[in-house]
């Protein structure tokens, strides 16, 4: 059967969708669940977005929020599809402002009624202009204990994407955690240059391999494939890779977005500004970063005085120390 | 000094230089076909992701490693042709044409992966090329754990070349390819069809680039990332300029780009903190400019490189 619409069944269909849409309305504003959006710069497989990709979920699987997301949002595109949310009728829109910083805070500015919650290397702005940083180095510390007692060389590498300020401070809290377990380790050390190249950090990996290195901190993905290949144990960072490498992997430092986004909403939601930094909620204290590790790969001992310590830094008795210097 | 010695001599190295040079002569063997028979394809970048999405999708749906390599082939041979029709009947800006091939095939490669898989915590995986036991030989010293211990598609990729510097030299064929590269209204007066000829070369060649994709993602890793080919295809590119246009110098510079990448790869983490990290980053490429200015001086370009042949115009 063929359908040849003419111009009055086009302005029927017209009129039919827009009373469906007006009588959809109040239905919609019953619910009042926030519509809140993310705006990935990168497909949300990536390990830093598929945190907040899973944070946001989540809680949309609770019913506490409705979420609407992009994905792969090219830097010259992101202002664009953040107007777009915020006419779209979003409340918060959470995302990334490493490559936008500037572009960012003035759609922020353009839309006061919505509350912007964006991984940034500046700070908050405005009233609805938040920001919060990466902090899971308290993880990696207590990652870098275990590693410190299962090494056997004595040599440990840590491959990274690129020395920014939050990457530097991930491998410098690791390397702290190796050194007070096993203060005379020697550490590897290798840049890739590129986010999203695993061959690369493979390669990388493989290098640290046979400049002696048997535990690896992978910072990217694609290193804990080199030290599977060659049977030796890595360290997985922001998400929990024990299942993708169940023989390797024995420690994540795994970083959990659901704080930072909780309490912006619970600001958002009581009227209170949100332009504010949201850092302190990636803490372990607030549950925002943690270790999962695999025990059975892991001697007991070293079990017992990383829960101490891990026990010590939820209760502020110890802090990891954050230096963002670049690792050498 | 002494670490450079060391790094050269150890066994790791050189095995690392065959596994990261791979893609790279898949890119510039299909780079310089469709080069010698006077097209320029810049759609490599995007054929290449094309064809580490469509092996890898292939091979998670249930497909063989071999098959999968197929698949991303003969991808990239359709983009081949997409390519070829805008430039060769239609004779289209080669430039324009290679650039928008490049940005409709990341982007296709993209979309049709998310229809595929659905989202997951980190990408899915399948079951990659593993190193060949070649038995006695995988003993040998040195030679054995570098040139006998690598994966199947490393050797295919050796064999292409091999075979398409014999067939461009040594064939009718080749003779054929050359000669439209050259001056396809000669080609044409000998009685052969230009159009055809170039249609049929940048096919081959956007299948073989394909295979530097799925190399990616079917032996090097196991995952599919939108954005991991990183460039690979640009320096493809350079490549068949560093070669002359020739198969055999085309297996050298691409050996060579991966000796400096391997090599720094293994000095960061020795000289690392006396030298800051981006000065190793850059050495392979800032070397490869470097051998370019030395090489390329000689080089011998066809002469009808980019040039549209339109039938009975002088």
């Amino acid at each position: 059967m063929s359908v040849h619409p003419t111009r009055r069944h086009v302005l029927a269909g017209t009129a039919l969708a827009l009373g469906a849409l007006a009588l959809g309305r109040p239905a919609f504003a019953q619910a009042a669940k926030p519509k809140v959006a993310g705006v990935h710069a990168s497909p949300v497989e990536n390990a830093w977005n598929s945190r907040l990709h899973a944070a946001l979920q989540a809680a949309a699987e609770k019913g506490t929020i409705e979420y609407v997301f992009s994905e792969g949002v090219s830097a010259n595109d992101y202002p664009r599809v953040m107007r777009e949310y915020a006419e779209g009728g979003a409340v918060l829109i959470v995302g990334e402002a490493y490559a936008v910083e500037n572009e960012a805070r003035q759609v922020a500015a353009e839309y006061p009624d919505v509350a912007f919650l964006m991984g940034s290397s500046g700070e908050p702005t405005g009233d609805n202009f938040g920001t919060f940083g990466t902090w899971n180095h308290e993880a990696a510390y207590l990652a870098g204990m275990l590693s410190g007692r299962m090494t056997q060389t004595g040599t440990v590498g840590a491959v990274g994407a690129i020395p920014i300020p939050e990457i530097n401070m991930l491998i410098n809290a690791f390397r702290a955690g190796v050194a007070e377990t096993r203060p005379d380790a020697k550490h590897l050390i290798g840049f890739i240059g590129t986010f999203f190249d695993p061959p690369k950090a493979r390669e990388a990996g493989l290098a640290q391999i046979d400049a002696g290195a048997d535990i690896l901190f992978g910072e990217r993905i694609g290193t804990a494939d080199a030290a599977k290949e060659r049977g030796i144990k890595a360290v997985g960072s922001l998400t929990d890779y024990t299942s993708r490498y169940p023989d390797t992997v024995f420690a994540n430092a795994v970083w959990n977005f659901d704080p930072i986004l909780a309490a912006a909403l619970a600001d958002k939601t009581a009227g209170n500004p949100t332009g504010k930094n949201y850092t302190p909620y990636s803490l372990m204290k607030e549950g925002g970063n943690d270790i999962a590790f695999t025990a059975s790969m892991v001697p007991a001992e070293a079990i017992a005085e990383m829960e101490a310590k891990r026990e010590a830094i939820k209760s502020g008795a110890f802090e990891v120390a954050v230096d963002m210097s670049e690792p050498k | 000094m002494q670490t450079t010695i060391d790094i050269l001599g150890s066994v790791g190295l050189w095995a690392a230089v065959l596994r990261i040079a791979t893609p790279l002569i898949f890119g510039v063997l299909g780079a310089l076909l469709c080069e010698r028979a006077g097209v320029l394809n810049l759609g490599i970048e995007g054929i290449m992701t094309f064809g580490a999405m469509a092996g890898w999708l292939a091979v998670y749906s249930g497909a063989g490693l071999w098959t999968g390599l197929l698949v991303a082939a003969l991808s990239g041979a359709a983009f081949g042709l997409l390519h070829a029709g805008l430039t060769v009947p239609l004779g289209l800006s080669q430039h324009v044409a290679g650039l928008g091939i490049t940005l409709f095939a990341s982007s296709l490669a993209y979309y049709l992966f998310r229809l595929a898989v659905p989202i997951s915590g980190t990408p899915p995986t399948v079951e990659p090329f593993q190193p060949l036991d070649f038995g006695p030989l995988s003993d040998i010293p040195f030679l054995g754990p570098t040139l006998f211990a690598q994966t199947a598609p490393t050797y295919l990729a050796i064999l292409l070349a091999v075979l398409l510097a014999w067939m461009l030299a040594r064939t009718p064929l080749g003779l054929a390819i050359r000669l439209t590269g050259e001056n396809p209204h000669a080609a044409e007066a000998q009685g052969l069809d230009p159009i055809r000829i170039r249609i049929g070369a940048v096919v081959a060649g956007s299948a073989v680039m394909a295979l530097g994709g799925a190399f990616l993602t079917l032996a090097a890793f196991n995952s599919f990332f939108p954005t991991m080919v990183q460039g690979r295809g640009w320096v493809a590119i350079a490549l068949v300029v560093f070669a002359s246009w020739r198969p055999g110098r085309a297996l050298v510079g691409a050996l060579l780009f991966a000796l400096f990448d391997a090599f720094q790869l293994r000095l960061q983490p020795l000289a690392g903190g006396v030298v800051p990290y981006q000065v190793f980053l850059m050495t392979p490429y800032l070397l490869s400019i470097l051998a370019l200015v030395l090489v390329a001086r000689r080089a011998r370009v066809p002469q009808a490189l980019m040039q549209p042949y339109r039938r009975g115009e002088r």
